[in-house]
């Protein structure tokens, strides 16, 4: 079962650097080898399934660190059934579930239904994020023990920051022994009160209620030394500022446990689009201003920033076609993360295609420590398949996510996601021929 | 003010008190405009250009004119329904919105919502659809959200007229500020007009700004420094922190009301305080220049940015505001009505 012959593509492999031509052969669902092209295996049979993969990018299946799921509790946004399919329509092979469903994920059973729910879905592989504080109140630990027994990957209060700073450092000691990574979203409660974007001179101008940069840096400053205090691992969600960027390299470089990611939206869009009042651009940390977004990027080239987070927020319609500040933050933001990122990091030539690979598998991967995002021969053999060349235009209609509150329908991106395989069965796109190699 | 050679006879002609004939039997097409419009909202100053706001001025001073002073009626809007959606309370504004397109022989129905059409259930768009069904040619939205007129603009085919959207823009409070400076001054180009208060929450400030900006005044701005955001600069304005020092360089003064409503936690010690340092009294009366005009959009808090004797003195011009108010949404209402007749072929 589950053996393939993927021919003829460019494979992109970032655990190994490889970014060459070859055959990637998959047997039993595991990648078997990856050979120069036309190399026929010895051990295959007769019979291999072939995907032509000519012109095409080959690559380990996408992993992502934080979606919200909204099942239970929200179905009317999303749930793991097209959560996890709109997971697999942009790539992702792997996905951790953020804990802020209703009832929260603070506990085991809570993090088995998202589990049994992902297996009942068949789709991409899901791992569920445990809260890391009863509740998501920030005020006492969760059962982070049992969480971990029941799945939990890592420990996240989605995007309630953990404000009490003796709560995250009990947090980053207790979870150090399970070695599990808090991935927290830094940012300081009060001065973010209200605010619906990005303060600067365009929230001046359009007279709307500003999130300053400072409440960011505040909160990553704090996290970097609580890290370094208790030698436990941080994750911070959606870096979206010039000063936290700043911190964290310092910090990495100094050898501490911080890690982050950043998300499509924040590198291609500026505040400027604000002007528009529309709530599809509202999220959160908000689109900020030119020089935060060359920062983000800067930092995804030297590796600070070492994984890319589609920051997937489905909202039924009817909550985003409201006031501005009724509207909840949120992008859905799955299905266009590869193009965004084509389009916002590619096409200007600020990354390689390696190097954008290995923010979207190895990297994030590498936070939850999850042996995927690699084609390693003997790993699962999770692979996406991108057309490069092609282009396609968003149709919001047409997403398996449950939800439409993406801001770029209409719009025509660049990168096909072709084919994805999940451990060598095609889950999504194109599918093999059946031939004799 | 009058541009020579644009009145018709027909408006000056009669006596003005009948609707049948002179200035009553005006059609939208031959409204007398001395420059481009072009709008089929009017969600803020920002976008206009100088001759487009020049128009909405001279349009209101002519009507000033075949109203006399906007005391008569004109037929200008008969048969057309003026919605007044109202989802922040304010009486002033409202009454004047209604009575300017009484004036113009428009019906009007008033939809008043305490703040979000959400309490209800029904979403703000929903709401305004339901409204521009039952026949509506213009809405007049007034929401304590920046930017929810121009979400009703881009789903009602009504025209849209912003009545003030949060801390956003309130263009016809612009403009009658405007107006009111150039019926006293001659001219807006080359005066100094310091913005007193707080700039941050004032829709009022970001209106005056982008309108006098465009028309070539020098706009200050003054506050206390935690209501006067300095990239509000990049606008081209001036800062000031200190009402003393610029004084006795500006020629008009616009007293912002300080808004408790809109501010997130305490922005100045105490009102005793803002008083002692932005309100304007005799005192700085004295020190000002002697021609100095001082407007208030109001409503005004009495003690607060101005004393009483001030506001009642020969210096202030807010009752004039108001008149002038209502001549200025006569004139962007029917500027907005004909550029609906015209989109939709004439089949008003």
């Amino acid at each position: 079962m589950s053996d393939v012959l993927i021919r003829g593509g460019r494979v992109l492999d970032p655990a190994s650097e490889r970014d060459e031509l070859a055959d990637v052969w998959v047997r039993g669902g595991r990648i078997a080898a990856i050979v120069p092209p036309g190399t026929v295996l010895a051990e295959a049979g007769p019979r291999v399934p072939i995907l032509e993969a000519s012109g095409l990018l080959v690559c380990p299946g996408f992993v992502d660190l934080h979606v919200s799921l909204r099942e239970p509790g929200f179905e009317e946004d999303e749930c793991v059934l097209t959560g996890t399919a709109a997971a697999l329509a942009g790539g992702f092979t792997t996905i951790a579930a953020q804990s802020d469903s209703s009832p929260v994920v603070d506990n085991r059973s809570a993090a088995e239904f998202v589990r049994l729910q992902a297996d009942r879905a068949k789709q991409c592989r899901v791992f569920p994020l445990g809260a890391v504080t009863k509740q998501q109140r920030g005020e006492e630990l969760a059962e982070i023990g049992q969480l971990v027994q029941g799945g939990a990957a890592g420990f996240s209060d989605a995007k309630h920051p953990v404000a009490n700073s003796e709560v995250m450092r009990r947090a980053l000691e207790y979870t150090r022994m399970f070695r599990r990574p808090v991935l927290h979203f830094a940012m300081v409660p009060e001065l973010a009160d209200q605010g619906v974007m990005h303060e600067g001179f365009q929230s001046t101008r359009l007279g709307l209620r500003g999130i300053p940069a400072a409440a960011q840096d505040i909160m990553t400053g704090r996290d970097i030394a609580l890290a370094e205090l208790t030698g436990g691992r941080v994750h911070l969600m959606c870096v979206s500022t010039r000063d936290s960027v700043a911190r964290i390299r310092q910090a990495r470089a100094a050898g501490l446990g911080v890690s982050c990611d950043v998300s499509p939206h924040h590198l291609l869009l500026t505040d400027d689009v604000m002007e528009r009042f529309d709530p599809l651009y509202k999220c959160l940390p908000p689109l900020r201003s030119r020089e935060h977004v060359d920062a983000l990027i800067a930092g995804l080239r030297d590796g600070t920033i070492s994984a890319i987070s589609a920051d997937h927020q489905p909202r039924a319609q009817e909550k985003k076609q409201v006031e501005l500040d009724q509207a909840p933050f949120g992008i859905c933001g799955l299905e266009t993360a590869l193009s965004i990122c084509v389009q916002a990091l590619i096409r200007p030539g600020h990354l390689t295609w390696l190097q954008l690979i290995a923010r979207l598998t190895k990297g994030p991967a590498d936070v939850l420590g999850l042996p995927y995002g690699t084609l390693s021969p003997g790993q699962a053999a999770d692979i996406t398949i991108i057309d490069p060349q092609a282009e396609w235009t968003v149709r919001a209609s047409a997403f398996a996510s449950r939800s439409r509150n993406t801001p770029f329908d209409g719009q025509t991106l660049p990168a096909v996601v072709k084919s994805v395989l999940v451990d060598g069965a095609v889950r999504f796109g194109v599918t093999p021929v059946a031939s004799v190699p | 003010m009058l541009t020579a050679g644009v009145l018709p006879v027909r408006w000056m002609g009669g006596n003005g008190c009948c609707e049948r004939s002179g200035p009553g039997a005006m059609q939208l097409s031959e409204l007398p405009l001395s420059g481009p419009w072009g709008e089929r909202h009017l969600l803020g100053l920002e976008r206009l250009s100088a001759a487009q706001l020049t128009t909405v001025l001279d349009l209101a001073e002519q009507l000033e004119q075949a109203t006399a002073g906007g005391s008569e009626r004109l037929s200008l809007l008969k048969g057309l329904v003026v919605a007044n959606l109202f989802f922040e309370n304010s009486t002033r504004t409202r009454t004047s919105f209604s009575l300017a397109a009484r004036r113009l022989g428009a019906d009007t129905v008033d939809f008043s919502a305490s703040s979000s059409s959400l309490s209800k259930g029904e979403t703000f768009i929903d709401t305004a659809l339901t409204i521009e069904a039952m026949g509506v040619d213009m809405v007049v939205c007034r929401h304590k959200t920046p930017g929810a007129p121009h979400l009703l603009s881009r789903h009602l085919r009504a025209g849209v007229l912003n009545a003030g959207d949060g801390t956003h823009e309130h263009p016809t409070q612009g403009l009658l500020d405007i107006y009111t400076i150039r019926r006293h001054r001659g001219r807006i180009a080359g005066l100094t007009v310091a913005l007193v208060g707080d700039i941050r929450h004032s829709r009022v400030a970001r209106s005056n700004i982008h309108g006098l900006v465009t028309l070539g005044a020098r706009v200050i701005v003054c506050g206390p420094s935690t209501l006067v955001p300095t990239e509000i600069r990049q606008l081209g304005v001036e800062v000031a922190w200190n009402l003393d020092e610029i004084l006795p360089e500006v020629d008009c003064v616009n007293l912002l009301r300080v808004q408790f409503e809109r501010q997130r936690g305490a922005f100045f010690p105490s009102i005793a305080e803002y008083a002692e340092l932005f309100g304007m009294n005799a005192e700085r009366i004295r020190r000002a220049r002697k021609d100095l005009l001082v407007l208030a959009p109001g409503p005004i808090n009495r003690g607060v940015e101005l004393t009483p004797d001030v506001a009642d003195g020969p210096n202030s011009v807010i009752l004039d505001q108001v008149s002038n108010g209502l001549l200025i949404r006569m004139a962007c209402l029917s500027l907005l009505a004909r550029e609906r007749r015209a989109g939709t072929g004439g089949a008003l």
